[in-house]
């Protein structure tokens, strides 16, 4: 019975001497990353607070002055200027300098006085959808409230009082939700790259062509290749949990074990894409291209920026083809949830199924196009 | 295991009618020969004439459209594994690892061909002694210059003790000391047994191989030892002698000299012209004949036919057989 991974053991012992000898590149490859969890970490706040506002109060009583302290009180305002006329109000928000205008009218108090319904303009700059529809939403609440504090005179409760409440991230905190998705692009990221160019860089010397006419069967030659950059990624994934949970303070509920056990199947479709890559790119430079197309999709189509359920209908089935999606759902379900392997087997078992399908069709694809070429 | 024939005049490849295509190209066609062991096997041909393609279907890389092979005895079609256990192959670019030293890539080489540590020992001290890489063991093979590289490349490939080698073209980019060197070695080499498959594209390499085949678009046009090949009646046809002119004018000489009736073919190599000439053609009137057209000639005499002579006549004749199959 021929071995079916005949060199294994040689390849692999040779892998380790080249990371060794290349600490750069190893060094660049795993600070990368970490400089990405900085950014995001520190740099990105998606809770929108402060939004610039410039106001327009024609009527200038107590009771329009009373409305702005409200605005201001919820901390998504943050006025800029008062302006005296209609044509400054727009020209602040065309100029970009304020996102929210607020015109209170001349008659604004007398109405209220009277028992009349006051209105207040609210222009919003809609090319920040998500700007526009923190606005929206905060300046209907306020002035539901207000409308409400009128009609009532503290003489009653609400009748229907809704009491939310956030479970497992509850300030908000965006490091929380994006530092464990970035766990899965960053991984995903590093194993893809370094596995493509150490093919890559064997196919560029010949040396591919030269294990070719020796013994080496592919499994032992692909699998003495992929469980060195296995090692690399499992130490990458231990340096990012560390910073995220003692840096930015992420609070980690579920197993560590359980998420490291979860990750092998990742790191074996994001080591075969890898070699998909190498099988395709001729040059270390095509391969460094070719690695970012499976980044692009991970990024937008995976539920890691954008929720997956406002997709359009065509893209959301893709989104089951992506193990990225998978693995989001496991790291923030781990970390954020506390989830168990009774909550996270089925995303276990499709990346693993994923993993091994896409395994298959790299050696299969190598063995044709690398080998037989 | 097949059984193997244990032969003392089984040949160390035996190819028959191999063909291989790839789509509509017919990369190597209808392609036999016999290499015997201990033989230095020149195997040359133009870029792109499938002499790649033909080490790649002898070990096994390449399956047979159809034809087949045998390489130390052992059918490719079946045992390409055991065959590629046997061999050793290194190519022109010496595929060895930058990054690592010397020893370690003996090590690496080793290791691949399954040898037992104390083998692999014993093993890596012998080619290190052959060929002389003992001062540079724990040296980076990238710091090697050209020669050392392919030494070490040689030393890689013969670390499991093959019977065979594939070289395809060793000598590509090094220096004239280098390349005399790594003939010697395989002339030592070749006296205890091994034999060599080497490809090339220099002549005078060629002329020191104990037999060579020329292969032209897929086809074999030549086969057999520098002197029989010299002596084929397409290169030396009856009636006809081949001469070196010499003379400081030779591309004026060559318009002229083609004009000439009795010269069949002429060539310039260097400072001289090879022509082939009828031998009812007298050397001295040609000469006159150059004279009168204002060409200085220091010397014609007759010239034995380079193996040069011999692969251009031969494409020649080729290509006028390709082009009347087409009409």
């Amino acid at each position: 019975m021929p071995n079916l991974f005949r060199g294994f053991g040689a390849v692999f012992y040779k892998e380790v001497l080249h990371v060794r000898r290349d600490a750069g590149t190893l060094f660049f490859s795993l600070t990368m990353p970490l400089l990405q969890l900085f950014l995001l970490g520190f740099g990105i706040d998606t809770n929108i607070r402060q939004i610039n506002t410039v106001v327009y109060n024609a009527d200038g009583r107590r009771e329009s002055r009373e409305l702005l302290d409200r605005l201001k009180n919820s901390d998504t305002f943050h006025i800029i200027r008062y302006v005296e006329n209609d044509y400054d109000l727009n020209d602040m928000i065309i100029a970009g300098k304020a996102r929210v205008g607020v015109k209170i009218p001349v008659d604004y108090s007398d109405r209220l006085i009277h028992n009349m319904s006051g209105q207040v303009l609210i222009l919003i700059d809609g090319s920040d959808s998500s700007v526009a529809g923190q606005a929206i939403n905060v300046t209907n609440a306020i002035g539901l409230d207000e409308s409400l504090r009128r009609v009532l005179q503290d003489r009653a409760a609400f009748a229907v009082d809704m009491r939310p409440k956030l479970l497992f991230n509850p300030d908000s905190r965006s490091a929380n939700f994006f530092l464990p998705g970035l766990t899965a692009i960053m991984l995903l990221n590093v194993t893809t790259f370094l596995t493509a160019f150490s093919i890559v860089r064997e196919k560029e010397r010949g040396t591919l062509e030269q294990l070719f006419v020796t013994p080496v069967r592919p499994f032992g030659l692909l699998l003495g290749k992929l469980l060195p950059y296995l090692g690399i990624g499992f130490f990458e994934l231990s340096l990012i949990l560390f910073f995220m949970r003692f840096v930015f303070l992420v609070p980690i509920h579920g197993s560590v074990f359980l998420l490291a056990f979860l990750s092998v199947p990742y790191l074996f479709a994001a080591l075969s894409l890898g070699i998909l890559i190498s099988s395709k790119a001729k040059s270390q430079a095509e391969a460094m291209q070719l690695a970012f197309l499976p980044i692009l999709p991970s990024v937008f189509f995976s539920g890691y920026i954008f929720p997956r359920e406002t997709m359009p209908a065509l893209f959301y089935p893709i989104s089951y083809l992506i193990p990225a999606t998978y693995y989001i759902n496991i790291t923030r379900g781990i970390i954020l949830r506390g989830a168990g392997i009774k909550h996270l087997w089925t995303d276990g078992l499709a990346l693993f199924i994923i993993g091994t399908l896409l395994l298959i069709i790299a050696a299969r694809r190598f063995r044709n196009k690398v080998i037989m070429a | 295991m097949a059984t193997v024939p244990q032969n003392s005049v089984e040949p160390a490849i035996s190819a028959e009618h191999l063909v291989r295509r790839f789509g509509q190209v017919t990369a190597v066609n209808d392609v036999s020969f016999r290499v015997e062991k201990g033989e230095i096997f020149g195997f040359l041909g133009p870029n792109g004439s499938g002499k790649t393609t033909v080490i790649k279907m002898l070990t096994g890389l390449l399956p047979l459209t159809s034809g087949s092979a045998r390489v130390e005895g052992l059918d490719v079609r079946v045992d390409s594994e055991v065959v590629r256990e046997r061999i050793g192959y290194m190519s022109q670019n010496y595929s060895l690892y930058q990054d690592l030293t010397v020893a370690e890539n003996l090590q690496f080489y080793g290791r691949i061909y399954s040898l037992e540590p104390a083998r692999l020992k014993r093993r890596i001290e012998e080619v290190v002694e052959s060929n002389g890489l003992g001062p540079y063991m724990n040296r980076l093979s990238a710091k090697l210059s050209g020669g050392w590289k392919q030494r070490l490349a040689l030393g890689c490939a013969m670390l499991h003790e093959p019977k065979l080698l594939f070289l395809d073209e060793p000598t590509a980019g090094i220096d004239p000391v280098a390349r005399r060197q790594l003939w010697d070695l395989l002339f030592e080499l070749s006296g205890h047994g091994i034999t060599f498959f080497v490809t090339t594209h220099y002549m005078d390499e060629a002329e020191r191989c104990s037999h060579v085949a020329y292969i032209y678009y897929g086809k074999i046009i030549a086969d057999g030892t520098p002197n029989s090949l010299r002596e084929l009646p397409d290169v030396q046809p009856p009636g006809t002698i081949r001469v070196e002119i010499t003379t400081p004018e030779v591309t004026r000489a060559l318009r002229f000299a083609r004009q000439i009736a009795g010269i069949r073919s002429a060539t310039i190599f260097g400072q001289s012209i090879h022509a082939l000439i009828n031998d009812d053609l007298n050397l001295h009137d040609l000469q006159e004949q150059l004279l009168k057209n204002g060409i200085a000639v220091a010397e014609i005499r007759p010239l034995a036919p380079s193996l040069e002579d011999v692969f251009v006549e031969l494409t020649y004749k080729h290509q006028a057989i390709l082009e009347a199959s087409r009409a």
